[in-house]
Parts: structure tokens; sequence; C-alpha cells
């Protein structure tokens, strides 16, 4: 009888142990919830198609992947402790975080721990800080900041500019690089101010573009508060374009802002819809209801990467994923990827984009 | 000159709005001692009422908008009261007579499962209404800078200040605004009088929450985005307003308002606009060095 219980019992161990073998887990993280949890909801629809993909060919050497979330909510503090509980559960591999903020002290944990992780935040000191785990399948700020401020200075040259940060990592680093690259081509700047991000009321900044004659503001920071920005300047009388980043492609802006959304020009990495190989995967989103815009497809990337590296490596171990994301080539959604020594996007490529009418396109001319 | 008095009157439809909210946070402090972490939250129930209203009048078809304005308003000051009366009724009438600290802690309970409900049920998205009244008056302009008075902020002054006629009548004139006032003073001598503590109690939340309300629909209009965190800030700063006018005041939490909505409207119009919350609450340290009762408050007299 008791040897039974205790066979029993052993059997259960191995049926347990035996399972959580057979999954690799791998895990995103991002804003699930707050202000920016819109992007969230896009990393993990992206996500988890590409998990539903790869898992119906079979997986990842020869395993299922199985998907952690988790949800820091773009606060530094919660992003360590999400990153902490994915350590925990042994995770083999991370896309995210989402905001700059909350990537580069995550990214700590994620190194002590040798996590191999892909991200789409911008700011330079992602990368910069010369932890090896890193890998940016989006460009840079100072690629990003070089596109929009030499757009603006050929494009406007006879008109003011401004340019405006929300003070955080991400906004501040690329309105920095923007204003560089205005002032690099001998424009000068009407006004550079920095605003805080969750507030409702901007008419003091809007005042203030108006009485300096403003008709560009470049924006570093996210759609949020352009949208408020725009609705504000609307009521005061200001007409007001706007040249932001890569967060603009998320079309809350554009419910926010209303018709308003239309004087909004962005930069963004070349649009994944359009890329030939992904058509087949853009179907597949669009058939089950998700516009795969914004960050969608590069959490599908993503996944890909590491499905990618793990089969050309032959494993899943730290060491020699990263050897093969370094050395590698991976063919996704996104386009061909491949890094530098420092884990930068070897071809990111920066366009400049316009919101007509709730769409997005590259802007002509 | 004109950036000046642009700023006035950004400042001052601001400030009417901190001032509402306060008046919720100063009342009942006054009648019961403790601060309702809530009534944040509250706010931002009653905006996400007014989205809803909004979106389902323009949904049947209603075209016009003061009579969506009414409508909403009344519609949301119900609910927004409803939600005041059940908050008090579930989280603080069960802890009075404990210590201090109970109350409180459950206001900081209510105010992050308000939070919580909201995002969980209406999602984590903002929730943006189309524009509603757009327009404004050009006033005049100066140095090639026209000062614009926009609809919508006479619609929040012009309501904020009738709103506070009828409510000083209602607490100097009438018999609750003495029951009010009384429960304030002494609560065991109130009811020995034969008065209703618990109900005026619960009336003075809902009075609160309306004046939130109000607030709510006038920000749902002006700035026409609510997201489950805006009671956060808001509150923030309607608690300094509150503290600043002198807590348990009620002109005191509107003059608090004002001079905050002011505060920052001119800093952020002449200074570095990221420093504008250091300046209010660098103020607010100033005025409570010197006046630890805020501006007017009157300080605590301990009878022996």
């Amino acid at each position: 009888m008791n040897k039974n219980i205790l066979l029993a019992g052993f059997s259960l161990l191995a049926f347990v142990g035996g399972n959580a073998w057979a999954e690799h887990l791998v895990a995103i993280a991002g804003p699930m919830t707050g202000q920016y949890a819109s992007a969230g909801d896009q990393i993990r629809k992206g996500a988890e198609m590409a998990i539903a993909d790869i898992n119906a060919k079979g997986g990842v050497l020869g395993q299922k992947l199985k998907l952690e979330v988790g949800d820091d909510a773009c606060d530094p503090k919660q992003a360590v402790s999400v990153a902490n509980t994915m350590v925990n559960k042994k995770i083999v591999f991370m896309h995210g975080h989402w905001c700059s903020s909350s990537t580069i002290p995550a990214s700590d944990v994620y190194n002590e721990s040798q996590i191999p992780m892909a991200t789409v935040s911008t700011n330079p000191q992602v990368t910069e800080r010369g932890l090896k785990n890193i890998f940016r399948i989006m460009g840079r700020d100072d690629q990003q900041g070089l596109v929009a401020g030499r757009y603006l200075a050929d494009h406007f040259k006879d008109k003011k500019i401004a340019v405006v940060d929300d003070k955080s990592a991400y906004g501040k680093g690329l309105a920095d690089e923007i204003a560089k690259a205005i002032e690099g081509k001998k424009v000068k700047l009407a006004l550079r101010e920095s605003i805080t991000a969750g507030e409702k009321d901007y008419s003091g900044l809007v005042s203030k573009l108006k009485s300096a004659g403003v008709d560009v503001m470049a924006f570093g920071g996210y759609h949020t508060e352009v949208a408020l920005i725009l609705r504000q300047a609307q009521q005061a009388g200001l007409k007001l374009t706007v040249m932001g980043g890569d967060t603009m492609t998320n079309s809350e802006l554009v419910t926010a802002a209303g018709a308003n959304a239309d004087n909004v020009l962005f930069t963004f990495a070349p649009d994944p819809r359009k890329n030939l190989d992904a058509v087949e995967v853009v179907k597949k989103f669009r058939d089950a209801k998700i516009e795969p815009e914004g960050y969608v497809m590069y959490a599908y990337a993503a996944m890909q990467l590491f499905a990618q590296a793990a089969e050309q490596g032959k494993s899943t171990k730290y060491n020699d994923l990263e050897k093969t994301m370094r050395g590698g080539s991976f063919s996704t959604v996104i386009g061909k990827l491949s890094f530098d020594a420092k884990g930068d996007n070897k071809l990111p490529g920066f366009m400049v984009y316009q919101w007509k009418g709730g769409q997005y396109d590259y802007v002509k001319n | 000159m004109a950036l000046a008095l642009q700023q006035l009157i950004n400042g001052l439809t601001l400030g009417a709005v901190y001032g509402l909210i306060a008046i919720g946070y100063t009342m009942v402090y006054g009648i019961i001692g403790m601060i309702n972490f809530a009534h944040g939250d509250i706010y931002m129930v009653s905006a996400f009422i007014a989205v809803s209203g909004f979106t389902l009048l323009a949904g049947l078809g209603v075209g016009s908008v003061p009579l969506a304005l009414v409508t909403v308003l009344l519609v949301s000051v119900l609910f927004t009261s409803v939600y005041g009366w059940a908050v008090e009724r579930t989280a603080y009438r069960p802890l009075r007579g404990s210590t201090r600290l109970a109350p409180l802690i459950s206001a900081i309970g209510m105010s992050i499962f308000l939070q919580n409900m909201v995002q969980l049920t209406q999602g984590a998205r903002v929730k943006p209404i189309p524009p509603m009244l757009t327009g404004g008056i050009d006033l005049f302009s100066s140095d090639g800078f026209t000062v614009r008075l926009a609809y919508s902020q006479i619609l929040i002054v012009v309501v904020t200040v009738a709103l506070m006629s009828g409510f000083t009548w209602l607490i100097t004139k009438t018999s609750f605004g003495r029951q009010q006032r009384s429960c304030e003073q002494d609560r065991t001598m109130t009811a020995l009088l034969g008065i209703d503590v618990d109900r005026t109690i619960s009336l003075t939340f809902m009075l609160g929450a309306a004046l939130a309300a109000v607030a709510g629909v006038m920000v749902t209009v002006y700035y026409g985005v609510v997201d489950f965190y805006i009671g956060f800030v808001a509150g923030i700063k309607a608690f300094t307003a509150a503290v600043l006018g002198g807590v348990g005041s009620l002109p005191g939490a509107m003059l608090g308002g004002l001079i905050i909505g002011l505060i920052e409207a001119f800093w952020s119009a002449y200074l570095a606009a990221e420093y504008k919350d250091v300046a209010t609450f660098s103020i607010l340290i100033l005025v409570l060095m010197f006046r630890p009762s805020g501006l007017l408050g009157r300080p605590e007299v301990e009878k022996v």
C-alpha cells in the first residue's frame, strides 16, 4: 500500500518534471496596463500569433514554446520586479521591455541571469552599456532623430520649429537628437521645452508655442500627450504640425486627436506590412481581426529571431543563443535581421510617415 | 501682456476644476476628520460616466450640444453621488470610531479598487470623445498673439461660479447646512439634538461626489480624453489645493484651487514648464511654514 503511494508520488513528480522540460518558456514584457497599455496589447498579440505559428510547425528543437507575459506599466521599478519574476520562472528568451526607461534597468537583471533579450526600445543607452545579452530589433533614437531633424530642416526651414520632450529616457533622448540634427543644418530653433507626461493640461505649452509663433513642433514622447497638445492647440486657435517618433504609430492617436491627427508626421522603421515576405502573416493577422500595426510585427519577429537562433545553434543555452544571434542572419517578417557588436540592428532605416484619415503612410516626396 | 492675459484665462479655468474637486476633500475632512483618498477616483468615475453618456447620446442622434451637456451633467451627478454614498457606506462607516488610520487605509484601498474596476471594465486605453465645443472668442491681439477665450473655458468658469454660489447658500442658509456645520463642530452633541449624524455624513459625501462629477464632465468636454488614471494626478492637485486653502474651509478650497491653477499656468508660460510642480509644492511648503492651517483655515482649538 505504502509502496504504491510512493510509486504514484514518483510518477507524478516525473510527470510534472517532464512537462516542464517539454516547453521553452519565452516571455514578453511591456506596459500591459497604464496609459501606454495599447502598445503592450500590440506586443502581446504579435507574440501570441508568432508562438501559435511556431508551435504549429512543431516548435523549436522539437519542443513547444510557451509564453509568459510581464506587465511593467512603463514603471522602471515595476520593470525590475517583472525581470526578477521572469528570471525565477527560468525563461530562455525575453522580448521587451517597451519603454526605454524600463528596458535599461531590467536589462541588468537579465544580463546577470544570462537571458538573451530582443527589444524595440530606441534610446541609445540600451545598447551602449556593453551588455552582451541585448539585441535591438528597432533602430536607435540618434538615427531616428537624425532622419526627423533633417526632414524638418529641409522642409520647414522658413517656418519656426520648436522641440519639446516629456522628460522620459525615450522622449528626451529623441528630442535631443532631433534638436542636434536641426541645428546641424544651421536652422535655428524657436523654442526648446519639456513637459510632464501623464497630465491633461498643456495650455501653458500651447500659449508658449503660440506666442513664439511656432508652426512645427518636434516632440520626443508618447502619442497620448501629442493628442492632448493638438486638441488644446486647436482650441487656442493655433495651427500646429507635429513631428514625432516611432510611438506615433499608435492608432489611439487618431481616436484621441480626431482630425487633428492629420497634422502628425513621424519617423518609423519601414512599414513591415509592406514587406513582401510578410504578406502571409499580415493576412493571417487581418483574418484574426488584428491590424498588424505598430509593434505587432516586431513582437512576431522577435519570436522568429529566437526560434531561428535556437534552431541554427541547436541549443537554447545562453552562450549558444548569444553567439548565434550576434553572428547570424535571420529572415523575419520585418526583414533580414543581423546585429553589430553592440547588439544594434545592422539595417534599421527610418522613414518619415504621415497620418491621413486614420491611416499612416510614407510621406510623399 | 497678451500672453499674460491668456494664461490668466487658462489658469482660472484649471483652478476652477481643481477647486471643485478640492471641496470634496475639504468637506469630508471638516465633518469626519479624514482625508478621502478615493475622492480623485470618484472624479475619474464621473468622467467615464460622462464619456459613456456623450457617446450614447451621439448614438441616439442627439445633435444639440446644450441638450447633451445638461443631460450628461445630470446623469453623471446622479450616478457619481451614488458612488460617493456607496464608498462611504462600505469603506468608511464600518470603521467610524476606530483609530484614525483605519479609514485612511481603507480610503487608499478604495482608490485602488475604483481604479482597477474602471480599468478592467472599461479597458486601459484612453477614451476620447470627438471635440464638442471647439470655437472661441478672439478677445484682442498684440504683438501677433491673439488672446482667445474658448467656449469650453467660458462654460467651466460660469458653471463653477453658479455652483459655488448655490453651494454657499446651501451651507450657510438651509437647515441641511446647519446640520452639516453642527456635525463638524461636535458630532455627539449634534446627535443629542436629534439630528441623524450618519445621514448628514452620507449626504456630505454625496455632495462632494456631485461637485467632483461636475468637474469630471467639464474636464471631459475641455480635454476630450479620459483614462482610468486621471483621478490620481487630479486628486493630488486638488488635495494640495485643499491644504493650501486650509483644509476644512470651503472658500479656502476654491481659493487654493485657483492659486494652484494660476501658478501652474504662469510658471509654465514664463519659466521652465518642467518645474511647474516644483513651484506649486514649494509655495505649498512656504504657506504651511507661516500658516500651518492653510490660508483660510482656522487652527484647531483644543477645548479644555
